[in-house]
């Protein structure tokens, strides 16, 4: 008989959701030798809500259960060790049987992801038993010209996953035809997007995936040496590179005469320093070389001139996870999927607030409410859906009545979105939109790398304005200003993070004007988020007199005896919201 | 990356009792490569906590780099600081996950519970506070890491809480050095 596996998902969020200390327990009760049982890693399979995961292999088939917290793990496993228990309710996969959580995984296809969560990210073996390297030997062995291999990248129609899209075969073909003694490969893992994860997710879940791809690439376009720019705030995914890269170079996969052939390729790891700025690819390439990553002008681009001047070809993580795939499986496979201009598949991030938050993979051309309201799980307290922000500080929010809008790169920007790198936040009526497009502009402007005017001093233009609106001071004329200023900076910036900064709040602009008007004309912010928009007051019907806001109240604003009804001071009001949040009566009305 | 940098007023070079002689094997390892920079100031960085200024002549000194050049670079990116930092890096979450799920509430919290703005460092040296962008955790927003460790799922009391707590074991741990 086999022996039965433990498998405990230690991706970064797993991690943060506690997953190191259940494989602490774990482990000790492995050493107690009452259950047998081999203990093994794997990384996150998309279902950041149910985690710390824990997936139990056994004669019952594979059972993944959710929210195995150290304190939880003891008791499933013995009753499902011991008593031959399969607890249902808990498990979120279980082969062959049905468990609630089924419908986060229909409607997805995995190819991207194809081997994140199945096996452990630090093994060679097992990433070649699925199939790690077999694409490049084949076209190796088979002594593919680069002409077929970019054809098979054109015929698939993959296009670029970091935002871009552009067509990654064309890029291979400009890349390829600019002759050269030393040409550059360069995997982009600088995700700065705030709220997307999708790259981090791969590359600690199936480094040699990328690996491979960048080895395609440098096959194709004739680059011996590959660069990985990652994010230093992904710690788990650079050590994963690392040991995957050393991995690969003591088998021969990397290195010199690859597979026996004259094909050498090398990758190394390039940390960033913290820079948004730096998913540019000529600020990407800049930083790269040692200097401020400041992006310059293009053409020439970085195919005719690159890193230190040499043709350099970039695509993202995500775009480099699909080439072995598309390689392995054929054009056709691959373009199976999706609509007529966007082929394939492409990874979100699903956050905000939505039930069931996590990574998922569907074929283009699925709808926003699909994604939302089947994989998602509708949203937290069902509450009312209110809108969907992609694209991140380049994008634009989508709101509800839209949410019919297919997922792929046309569609997407005909709403004035944009599908972005995968981050999808998800937004109900408690949020307030003018809120949102201040806390992107801050980003953006933050992020600003200064060399534009229209960038650096229009975007912080834009974000006073937007500030003095949610603090109340808004005037006549605002909404005009901001457009106006908005298209000028979209016009004049030499880069995508100039070029898109005013996205945000274009898009609220153009789908919750009514939320701008609120706050300029009549002082009110319908969410309730912007403070010294909101009154409070007290509801005589519910208030006890119990004293307990008058006693929070900072500023002494609440008057009132005990047993009596309370009186909230206008004039001394600070709107903190400590008597709202202290009251147990809900007597404290917001408006 | 940090959405706000460490304030201005922090942003002097600070010398620091910083000893020199530790950046040396990095230097030797990096010094002629092309385009080592930035993992030299990280490297120097990694030793010391922040870029003491000594570090900006002998980076120079090895590679021939204009000091002012590498002074550009340094405060070019967000993840290098110029003076120096306190024992536990308080980096609160402020991504769109976290920002929609109220990270502001938790920022607020630990400034009145510590006393200090954000980017600053307690008089006790024991804690910075830091707004950063995504630790990529989205699904627990709002989070917060201090130290390797991630919290998630929080406000601001359950965050005040957590300090208190590290507090308390760093107060443990000093009273057991001292017997």
């Amino acid at each position: 008989m086999k022996k039965t596996k433990v498998i405990v998902g230690l991706g970064s969020c797993g991690i943060a959701a506690g997953a190191s200390k259940t494989y602490s327990a774990l482990e000790e009760i492995l050493a107690k030798g009452e259950m047998d049982f081999e203990l093994a890693k794997t990384s996150c399979i998309g279902m950041c809500y149910k985690e710390p995961l824990v997936e139990i292999r056994d004669e019952k088939g594979k059972i993944i259960y959710g929210d195995m917290t150290a304190e939880a793990v003891e008791r499933i496993l013995k009753s499902h060790l011991l008593d031959g228990k399969i607890d249902l309710d808990r498990a979120v996969v279980a082969e062959k049987r049905k468990t609630p959580e089924d419908s986060f995984f229909e409607g997805q296809v995995k190819i991207a992801l194809r081997n994140c969560g199945y096996m452990d990210p630090e093994s060679l073996d097992q990433a070649l038993e699925r199939d790690a390297y077999k694409a490049i030997k084949t076209l190796i062995s088979e002594n593919k010209s680069s002409m077929d291999i970019i054809q098979t990248m054109i015929d698939s129609g993959l296009r670029g996953r970091g935002g871009g899209g552009f067509p990654t075969g064309l890029k291979w073909k400009f890349a390829y035809q600019n002759e050269s003694d030393q040409k550059y490969i360069i995997c982009n893992a600088d995700e700065g997007d705030p709220g997307a994860f999708m790259d981090r997710s791969l590359l600690e879940g199936d480094p040699h995936a990328v690996l491979e791809g960048m080895m395609i690439g440098g096959y194709t376009i004739g680059a011996s040496q590959g660069v990985i720019y990652c994010r230093a705030e992904y710690p788990l995914a650079i050590k994963r590179l690392n040991i995957a890269i050393n991995q690969a170079k003591a088998k021969g996969l990397l290195g010199e005469k690859i597979f026996g052939s004259d094909f050498s390729f090398d990758i190394y790891v390039k940390e960033g320093a913290g820079a948004f700025v730096c998913g540019e690819e000529t600020a990407l390439i800049a930083s790269i070389e040692g200097k401020r990553g400041m992006p310059r002008k293009r053409p020439p681009f970085p195919a005719v001139s690159g890193l230190w001047a040499k043709p350099t070809n970039i695509n993202n993580v995500e775009t480099w996870a699909n080439v072995p795939w598309i390689i392995n499986h054929g054009a056709n496979a691959y373009a199976a999927f999706g609509t007529e201009k966007s082929k394939g598949t492409k990874v979100f991030a699903l956050t905000g607030k939505i039930k069931h938050g996590g990574l998922v993979e569907v074929p283009m051309g699925v709808t926003i409410n699909d994604i939302i309201f089947k994989l998602g799980g509708g949203i937290q307290g069902d509450k009312k859906f209110k809108a969907v922000q992609l694209g991140g500080p380049s994008g634009g929010c989508i709101p509800a009545e839209l949410g019919d809008t297919i997922v792929d790169y046309d569609s997407l920007n005909a709403t004035g979105a944009i599908m972005g790198s995968g981050g999808m936040v998800v937004m109900d009526e408690s949020t307030c939109m003018i809120d949102l497009a201040k806390f992107f502009l801050n980003f953006t402007q933050e992020e600003s790398c200064g060399k534009c005017t229209f960038c650096r001093v229009g975007t912080k233009r834009m974000l006073e304005m937007l500030e003095r609106i949610t603090e109340g001071k808004g005037e006549d004329g605002d909404i005009e200003k901001l457009e106006n200023l908005a298209h000028q900076i979209k016009n004049n910036s030499l880069c995508g993070l100039g070029q898109t900064a005013p996205n945000p709040v274009l898009t609220t602009l153009k789908y919750f004007r009514h939320e701008y008007e609120a706050h300029i004309y009549d002082k009110k912010c319908p969410a309730k988020v912007c403070k010294p928009l909101l009154t409070y007051t007290i509801d005589p019907e519910k208030c006890t007199g119990c004293t307990i806001c008058a006693v929070k109240c900072s500023t002494h604003a609440i008057d009132g005896v005990r047993k009596q009804i309370h009186f909230i001071n206008q004039e001394t009001c600070i709107q903190c919201g400590e008597c709202y949040n202290v009251c147990k009566f809900e007597a404290v009305l917001v408006d | 990356m940090r959405i706000t940098r460490i304030a201005e007023t922090h942003n002097t070079i600070v010398s620091g009792d910083a000893d020199l002689t530790l950046m040396k094997p990095l230097l030797e390892k990096y010094s002629k490569k092309p385009g080592s920079l930035i993992p030299l100031l990280q490297g120097t960085q990694a030793l010391y906590g922040f870029l003491p200024s000594g570090a900006f002549r002998a980076i120079s000194e090895a590679t021939g780099i204009a000091p002012a050049d590498i002074y550009g670079v340094a405060t070019f990116y967000a993840q290098f600081r110029l003076s120096p930092v306190g024992k536990n890096i308080i980096k609160v979450c402020h991504g769109t996950a976290c920002h929609v799920q109220n990270a502001n509430a938790i920022t607020d919290a630990i400034k009145d519970h510590l006393g200090v703005n954000d980017g600053e460092t307690t008089a006790d040296g024991e804690f910075t506070l830091e707004s950063v962008a995504c630790l990529g955790c989205c699904s627990l927003a709002p989070v917060m890491m201090i130290g390797e460790n991630t919290y998630g799922k929080l406000n601001g009391k359950s965050a005040v809480k957590i300090l208190r707590e590290i507090k308390k074991q760093l107060r443990s741990s000093q009273l057991k050095a001292e017997k």
